[in-house]
């Protein structure tokens, strides 16, 4: 019973217990004598857990306050120490309050659907392609087949004319089945979602919008529903509003109509277009789906051994898919990296706390020898370490908040999340548990280590505390561990600047400065027309190369690394086997020029390829490579192997050869290019016409715009015109989101580089000031300055020395992790290491300068009265 | 060990609990289950203070100097040496004589108002 009772004792501060313990428990037992029935002891129990329980956590408090009391004096005695402290701790806090935050949103959160861990996403795979959009009759057989999921469904994404209250828009939204919703398990903010009948072919065209488009272009108008809108050239029947978080596929779909397959198209098992999600059953693996899923598509192999060669099915968590590798091991890294700089912030703190605590040591002993005990002594030492990091993390929450917009640039806009958010319960929850985590381990080890020693020698005269001793060993064992997570940063910041510039020096194929690009959308069905499409293209580029500045003009059905684009299956007569790939577009002559990529043999498209002239192809070199290696290509005939589509079976002679252009992206792989002659494009859909238009200017292309602009809305005034940028900017943003990652590691390694030469500094400059009078009598003994030089500077190098050997054996590793970040590059790259090596070394120099020289002023006679 | 009328003051109003012990030392030195017994017997057990309110109390009083271990021990029939006794400090007579006061003058306010009963 009196056991019991003093293990509740135990919630009191062991000062508290160490004076009253014996009496508290004293009158427990007499209270406990005189309760008569078991009713009554349990009463007793109840009421003094609770009595315990509360002044427990009232003594504590008042401790705290005293403490607090305590360490607001000493803090504000040393306010250049408090204020660096304060500003260090800040700087780690925020970096990884943050990164995290960034982290947590993309990587991290579950997506917000409910359920979301059995949201799938479908692709067909070859064995050379992983991922590959789905055909729709393979859709259709795959959702036929399939036991695996609860519902499937089909989206593509889509783009249509709104025709608003000013200039049309072209908007971006997706066409999907009516199982879509339902997947994701959403229901509309207001109105309804599509049903089966909306998806006949004859029925009435419905719409659902997005939230932020209502309330861009409907200003938010609560009787929307019902309304007939415009898009493209049909009357459209807004039936929903979906909720304002939600996003799916991409954050910038405006909107949803229905996925209605006509024509030949929707017969076509080798036209791949489509994307796939699905909900698995409840109990049912991946691992199971992905097993159906295969013998479902081994079936349709062996039934379409043509179409459907090799062809297999992929089934990826959603989130994991949505997300790229890049994107991925980019946010890793950085966190990674502001993990590092945490760490030395708590090293360098922890540092500075044991030189502080070391000049306390007497003051220390003092208050052990008046009866504080040793836990209250470390109490003491950890309420200032922790007052520090608490002020430490508000200032880093202001400058994570502050620093945000900067780096949601990192999010890739297609994701389907919405704002990144500034500052939520978890991201809170997080900065609070690092800030705690920061206090205690930067606070714990100073304060065991002094109280451990207080009242032992701290009193004694001329008593050297810490020269070659424990303390002194593990503030070097800091300095190592501050310069080994340095030099990780920056052999880190080394491998990704040299990836940044052999990406940056990787020829996209194309010329793309002083070239101005400009997204038009030929709306149908107007443009359905070849007549109306020519007349346009006639009027537009006749003008605008007649501009002042303009050089050359011309148009394509998609600009290098826009991200659309058809890759079709190539056949060419007399050659065997699978089909390879190309990717196909149309364009204007001229187009070649603008861009910069060179005509290699034979000639450009010209006005003269129409439908009814022989049909022609403009290939790249890397095609003309493939099908017709060491002949002339000029003259060669191929066609795409499409079934039952005429269009893509026309024979199409080669006319010339172009350079290769990488138009996925600077570091994807690409296919062989095909160009088509614009006005060899049938009457029908406008998705291949050429809408991108390029211009060639000898002076600021952005001056240009206006009048461009001008020349399209005379041609048709309902042409919406979208994208407005430079070639040079779509290039740079493909390594934007590199560069900026780039820019934070480099930053965190600089700061980083700053904060371990401070360690060395400080650390150096207290040892020399504890061996002054070792330097004095070496002085006397006749020793030089650079003999005194170099015993400091060697001290330095030892320690910098083990630090870039334990750095660099663990950069090997975090290169070899952040691979995919590399662009080839070596993890073990020479220049990077050495560049680290020569700059960590430079930093020990530079930290330890001042110290030595400090060392060779050491006054020998002043030794020699002092001691 | 001398103090001022300003150190009284700083101290009042006493908490409830901080009187009652006062007064319970204040003729003779206790241990802590004796001044809870007499704060109990003085109150008509209206007022039973719990262990933990005790010492919090008695350690912030030590702090406050108002009380202190008592070093003379009580009459040998009565002393259970193994416990800690306490007694109150000239200071803390002054502190508890200055409460008083500071209780019998309010109790006279509302008496001029007729809100407290006159003296029986």
């Amino acid at each position: 019973m009196m056991r019991l009772h003093s293990l509740l004792l135990y919630l009191y501060p062991s000062s508290f217990r160490a004076e009253y313990a014996a009496e508290l428990a004293h009158v427990f037992h007499k209270r406990r004598e005189q309760a008569s029935n078991p009713i009554e002891v349990a009463f007793l129990w109840i009421r003094e857990f609770f009595d315990v329980l509360f002044n427990a956590a009232r003594v504590h408090w008042d401790i705290l306050r005293q403490d607090l009391r305590y360490t607001g004096r000493t803090l504000a005695r040393a306010p250049g120490f408090t204020l660096t402290a304060v500003l260090i701790t800040g700087l780690g806090i925020g970096a990884n309050t943050a990164t995290f935050s960034i982290t947590d949103h993309v990587l991290l959160r579950p997506l917000p659907f409910a359920e979301p861990e059995r949201l799938v996403q479908i692709w067909q795979r070859t064995p050379s392609y992983p991922q590959i959009e789905l055909s729709p009759p393979n859709f259709d057989d795959w959702r036929k087949s399939s036991t695996s999921f609860e519902l499937m469904s089909a989206y593509s994404s889509d783009a249509v004319t709104f025709a608003g209250n000013d200039q049309p828009k072209r908007l971006e939204g997706a066409s999907i089945t009516p199982e879509f919703f339902g997947i994701l398990r959403v229901q509309p903010a207001m109105g309804r979602l599509f049903q089966q009948d909306d998806m006949r072919e004859e029925a009435n065209k419905t719409v659902i919008l997005s939230y932020a488009f209502w309330q861009s272009a409907f200003g938010g108008n609560s009787d929307i529903l019902g309304r007939q809108t415009r898009l493209n050239d049909d009357q459209y029947t807004v039936i929903g509003i979906m909720p304002q978080d939600f996003f799916f596929p991409a954050r910038g779909t405006q909107f949803w109509r229905p996925l209605i397959l006509t024509g030949p198209a929707r017969y076509i098992r080798d036209n791949y277009y489509l994307n796939a999600i699905a909900r698995l059953k409840p109990g049912v693996s991946l691992e199971k789906a992905r097993a159906e899923m295969n013998l479902i598509a081994e079936q349709l192999e062996r039934q379409y051994p043509r179409e459907n060669a090799q062809l297999r099915a992929a089934v990826e968590p959603l989130h994991e898919d949505l997300i790229p590798v890049q994107t991925r091991s980019l946010l890793w890294t950085l966190f990674g990296a502001s993990v590092c700089v945490l760490l030395i912030t708590c090293t360098n703190l922890a540092n500075l706390l044991l030189a502080k605590a070391m000049g306390r040591s007497k003051e220390l002993t003092v208050r052990a020898a008046i009866g504080a005990g040793r836990e209250r002594l470390v109490r003491q030492l950890l309420t200032e370490s922790m007052a520090l990091s608490v002020a430490g993390g508000l200032v880093g929450v202001v400058m994570a908040v502050v620093c945000l917009p900067v780096l949601a640039q990192l999010v890739p806009q297609r994701l389907p999340l919405g704002d990144v958010t500034v500052l939520d319960h978890r991201v809170l929850g997080f900065a609070f548990l690092v800030t705690l985590a920061t206090g205690l381990a930067f606070g714990v080890l100073p304060a065991l280590r002094m109280c451990s020693r207080a009242g032992h020698d701290g009193l004694r005269e001329g008593s050297r505390t810490g020269v070659g001793g424990r303390r002194e060993r593990l503030r070097s064992m800091l300095v190592v561990a501050e310069v080994a997570a340095s030099v990780v940063l920056l052999v880190s910041s080394g491998l990704l600047i040299r990836a940044l510039w052999r990406v940056q020096a990787i020829d996209p194929g194309f010329r793309p400065d002083s070239v101005l690009s400009i997204q038009t959308w030929l709306p149908t069905p107007r443009y359905e027309s070849r007549t109306n499409r020519d007349r346009f293209y006639l009027e537009v580029l006749s003008k605008v190369r007649t501009l002042p500045g303009v050089s050359t003009a011309g148009m394509i059905s998609f600009a290098p690394m826009t991200g659309g684009g058809g890759i079709w299956p190539v056949a060419v007569p007399g050659q065997t086997g699978t089909p390879e790939t190309g990717a196909m577009r149309f364009v204007t002559p001229g187009y070649f020029e603008t861009i910069g990529t060179p005509l290699i043999r034979g000639r450009d498209i010209s006005d003269s390829d129409i439908t009814d002239s022989p049909q022609v192809a403009v290939i790249s070199e890397s095609f003309a490579r493939r099908y017709w290696p060491n002949q002339d290509p000029i003259g060669q005939t191929f066609h795409f192997a499409f079934d039952n589509f005429p269009f893509a079976q026309l024979d199409r002679t080669v006319v010339g050869v172009v350079g290769d252009v990488r138009f996925r992206g600077l570091e994807r792989r690409y296919e062989p290019q095909v160009y088509l002659a614009y006005r060899q494009l049938e009457d029908g859909p406008t998705y291949y016409a050429p809408k991108d238009l390029v211009v060639r200017t000898s002076m600021d292309p952005a001056q240009l715009v206006a009048s461009v602009r001008a020349v399209i809305q005379q041609a048709d005034p309902e042409m919406p015109i979208s994208a407005v940028r430079t070639l040079r900017e779509i290039v740079d943003l493909q390594t934007a989101p590199r560069s900026m990652q780039l820019r934070l590691v480099v930053a965190f390694a600089a700061l980083s580089l700053l904060l371990a030469g401070l360690g060395i500094h400080g650390l150096l400059s207290f040892a020399v000031g504890q061996r002054k009078p070792e330097f004095g009598l070496r002085i006397a003994l006749g020793a030089q300055s650079r003999d005194i030089i170099s015993v400091v500077l060697r001290e330095a190098l030892l320690l910098t020395g083990i630090g870039i050997i334990t750095g660099l054996i663990v950069s090997h590793y975090v290169g070899r992790w952040m691979e995919s970040l590399l662009a080839g590059v070596s993890a073990s790259d020479p220049p990077s290491l050495v560049v680290t090596i020569v700059v960590a070394l430079a930093m020990t120099v530079s930290g330890s300068l001042l110290p030595a020289l400090r060392a060779t002023r050491a006054d020998p006679t002043a030794v020699i009265r002092g001691e | 060990m001398s103090f001022s009328q300003s150190d009284i003051d700083e101290l009042l109003p006493l908490p409830p609990a901080t009187f009652h012990i006062l007064i319970a030392v204040a003729d003779e030195s206790r241990h802590g289950y004796a001044i809870i017994q007499d704060i109990a017997a003085r109150t008509n057990g209206e007022l039973q203070m719990s262990a933990g309110t005790l010492y919090r109390s008695i350690q912030r009083m030590q702090e406050q100097g108002l009380i202190v271990e008592s070093r003379r021990r009580p009459d040998p029939e009565d002393d259970d040496e193994r416990r800690r006794y306490y007694d109150i400090t000239p200071f803390g007579t002054a502190v508890a004589r200055g409460e008083a006061r500071r209780l019998s003058d309010l109790v006279r306010l509302a008496r001029a108002r007729g809100i407290a009963p006159e003296r029986p």
